[in-house]
């Protein structure tokens, strides 16, 4: 008896918990790389003092936060592959995209350079040199954001690397994190968003050895949730955090985030 | 290595209060899961033990079989369910420690009932005659062989601990990792790898551990007292 009205307690105090949670807090279903360098940790705090309002983040690659804002687990949707963001608007689970920051993609390599890519700013001449040479290459392989725009870059190279999968190209299925450290562990090329090399703290003696292609553009975008898709959302919430990021101050605050004397990220949302 | 352990006296030393908040989630998650799982698991195992019944061998393998659910499973089938979109999404229950809560006790509550099962199937054929000749009824059975048995099912609960707190898989998808709500020990290991500080992720595992070891003391401890008392 006395465990039972004690679970009974537990669980009530876990409902109403959560409930009043819902009334003060918004999920935002992120990308890795905002949370990883420590932008969140950033931002946050500020809109929480002027709004009052919480904010929850769950970072997951690009892939998985849209499929769970699809499933109306988040309020804000915070990630960067473009086409997939404009579907999910098309498709009525988003309100609207609007473009909030950008920086760029940069291949990782060890310092010696095995294939002589160093230097290069043709993305898709290093990508041909490293496939020709067969140098290993480690993928996200998880359908994220950056995974996407490397897939692009390969074909736009005119080549498949997955056919030499388990091969010289070695699909990680995992974080950007984890890629980097297992690519570093094998001595393989790794491309990853800038922020997250910046920000990253198990370099060892790997250096940038490809950026500057126009092509390597890394844009991010915000999206609150339709609140006609998923009658849950707290929509009130997520557009004031919506509209704040691409505010004055948001953008302010965004491109004053600093690591180690680098800027990570460059706002550009429309003026408003 | 020895960096971590260096920052790991450091963080724990310097009172560091986003560790004492995650350490504290971790023990409430995986205590209050344990708790669950023996709550339904001794019960299943004792009944399964001292039951005869056709396709008992069945329930057997398939019991023991469950010990190995993978915890990535586990949480994406409580994703599925708490999720919004999912039967169960009306609750609001996901990315809260009640829904890591529920992912740890599913994962764990097998591995109480099948250990359970093995000691108490061994201590009910040790004194069936007994009972037997006492005329006990199934749920006095029950009653007289849990409370036996009851240092070796201490044993039980603490490997269903270990299980539920060492584990990353499940809570990290239903519970997101979210700072300051939902991180726990295993995410923050996690998630400090992920972003390269080795040392520091290594540093929270030692923590870790020694939490592991700090229960386990401590259940040794009241059981070691309480065996002292009997036999005063």
């Amino acid at each position: 008896m006395k465990i039972k009205t004690l679970g009974a307690a537990t669980i009530a105090t876990f409902l109403a918990g959560a409930a009043w949670a819902q009334d003060q807090s918004i999920i935002v279903q992120s990308t890795t790389s905002t949370a990883n360098s420590g932008l969140y940790d950033y931002l946050l705090p500020m809109f929480q003092e002027e709004t009052g309002i919480q904010v929850n983040v769950v970072a997951v690659g690009t892939g998985q936060a849209i499929q769970n804002a699809e499933n109306c687990d988040g309020d804000v949707l915070l990630v960067h592959a473009k086409p997939a963001e404009e579907a999910f608007v098309e498709a009525g689970y988003g309100t609207s995209r609007t473009d909030l920051m950008y920086n760029d993609f940069v291949i990782v390599g060890p310092e010696d350079d095995p294939v002589g890519v160093s230097g290069m700013e043709d993305v898709q001449a290093a990508l041909s040199q490293i496939a020709e040479d067969g140098a290993l290459f480690a993928s996200r392989g998880d359908d994220s954001g950056t995974h996407k725009k490397e897939m692009a870059l390969w074909s736009d190279a005119g080549i498949d690397p997955t056919e030499a999968s388990g091969e010289w190209y070695r699909e990680t299925g995992s974080g950007m994190g984890a890629t980097l450290n297992s690519g570093i562990g094998m001595g393989a090329y790794v491309m990853t968003d800038r922020a997250t090399w910046i920000s990253f703290d198990n370099k060892q003696d790997y250096e940038i050895q490809v950026q500057g292609d126009e092509d390597m553009f890394n844009q991010y975008g915000v999206i609150p949730v339709s609140p006609e898709h998923c009658p849950s959302v707290n929509a009130e919430a997520a557009q004031t955090f919506s509209d704040w990021l691409v505010s004055n101050a948001g953008q302010e605050a965004i491109g004053s985030y600093m690591v180690a004397d680098q800027q990570l990220f460059f706002p550009n949302a429309p003026a408003n | 290595m020895a960096d971590a352990f260096g920052l790991a006296l450091q963080l724990v030393f310097s009172g560091d209060p986003n560790l004492h908040e995650i350490v504290l989630l971790s023990l409430r998650v995986s205590l209050t899961a344990t708790v669950l799982a023996c709550l339904i698991g001794l019960p299943v195992g004792a009944l399964v033990a001292i039951a005869r019944f056709p396709g008992r061998n069945v329930v057997l393998i398939v019991m023991n079989a469950l010990m190995g659910l993978p915890p990535v499973v586990v949480g994406l089938l409580v994703y599925l369910h708490l999720s919004r979109s999912g039967p169960l999404g009306f609750l609001g229950l996901l990315y809260t420690p009640t829904a890591m809560i529920i992912a740890q006790t599913i994962l764990i509550a097998p591995i109480v009932a099948a250990l359970s099962r093995q000691v108490l199937e061994d201590l009910h054929s040790e004194y069936a005659e007994q009972f037997r000749s006492l005329c006990l009824t199934k749920l006095q059975t029950v009653q007289a062989l849990l409370w036996d048995a009851r240092y070796s099912l201490l044993t039980v609960g603490l490997a269903g601990f270990g299980r539920a707190v060492a584990e990353v898989g499940a809570v990290i998808i239903v519970g997101g990792n979210i700072d300051h709500l939902t991180r726990v020990m295993t995410t923050a290991i996690a998630l400090e790898t992920s972003k390269g500080d080795l040392a520091l992720a290594l540093a929270l595992g030692i923590i870790l551990l020694v939490i592991a070891l700090g229960v386990n003391a401590a259940v040794q401890s009241v059981r070691m007292t309480a065996a002292r008392q009997a036999y005063v």
